[in-house]
């Protein structure tokens, strides 16, 4: 890749920095619920925030393997998701 | 500032907005259906447009590759999965929010905000029983909510 200029990397760590704080925000309806449907949906957005800023702190820090940690947190994330679908379906509530 | 550090910072600045719209509608709206709905696609729109921004720093890259899967896979799994946790709501009983609701609580202007989801939330959260209590409130108000079934 071509060399990050000062500004561009300041630019990417800054959008990093608002998704942390959007993350951080959202844990407020996982606390909350009501229902556990809602504290899975505020997971799974925590968890795609979560890729969005491993993506754009490799871009930041020129680090390509962290995009790999990336694919796996996103596969993982959607795992999750289905898993806890089913589960509920099949079982009535979990929690 | 260079054309590659514009298009990058407007990519950025969409993304972060998109993102930001998405925690709005989670911490604010109604319903478990309404959240779901302002979760999957506006923080899927945000997360495609930052992984765009990324894909335009690597430039020709093999990681730009990643990158484009990356956001290919997410812009797939993201609204599937808000989808398959709302179906399983919808199984299990929970009831949309009406504009009924609203007024049977005689229609205060607070009652639209994010507390207002822990009436619908009861249905669910009495343990075992939930599912039978659930598709019995919905058969009583069957005519307005449960009609899409």
């Amino acid at each position: 890749m071509t060399e990050v200029t000062p500004f561009l990397s300041d630019a990417l760590v800054g959008a990093a920095a608002a998704f942390v704080v959007f993350a951080v925000v959202v844990l407020y309806r996982v606390v909350k619920g009501p229902t556990m449907q809602d504290r899975v949906i505020a997971v799974n957005v925590v968890g795609s925030n979560t890729v969005v800023i491993l993506a754009l702190l490799a871009a930041a820090f020129g680090e390509s393997g962290f995009l790999d940690v990336a694919l796996v947190y996103a596969l993982l994330n959607f795992l999750m998701s289905i898993a806890i679908s089913k589960f509920t379906v099949d079982r009535g509530d979990v929690i | 500032m260079t054309p590659l550090e514009l298009g990058v910072v407007a990519l950025l600045v969409g993304g972060v907005f998109f993102g930001l719209v998405a925690v709005v509608g989670l911490l604010r709206l109604p319903d478990l259906y309404t959240r779901a709905h302002a979760a999957s696609k506006s923080d899927t729109l945000g997360a495609v447009l930052s992984f765009a921004a990324v894909a335009l720093v690597f430039g020709a890259d093999f990681a730009t590759a990643k990158v484009v899967f990356l956001l290919v896979f997410m812009f797939v799994t993201n609204p599937t999965a808000a989808h398959a946790i709302t179906r399983a709501a919808f199984d299990q009983g929970i009831e949309p929010w009406t504009v009924e609701d609203t007024e049977r609580e005689s229609g205060s202007p607070s009652d639209f905000g994010a507390d207002d989801g822990d009436e619908s939330g009861a249905v669910a959260t009495d343990g075992g029983s939930g599912r039978e209590s659930g598709t019995e409130s919905a058969r009583e108000t069957g005519t307005d909510t449960g009609g899409e079934r």
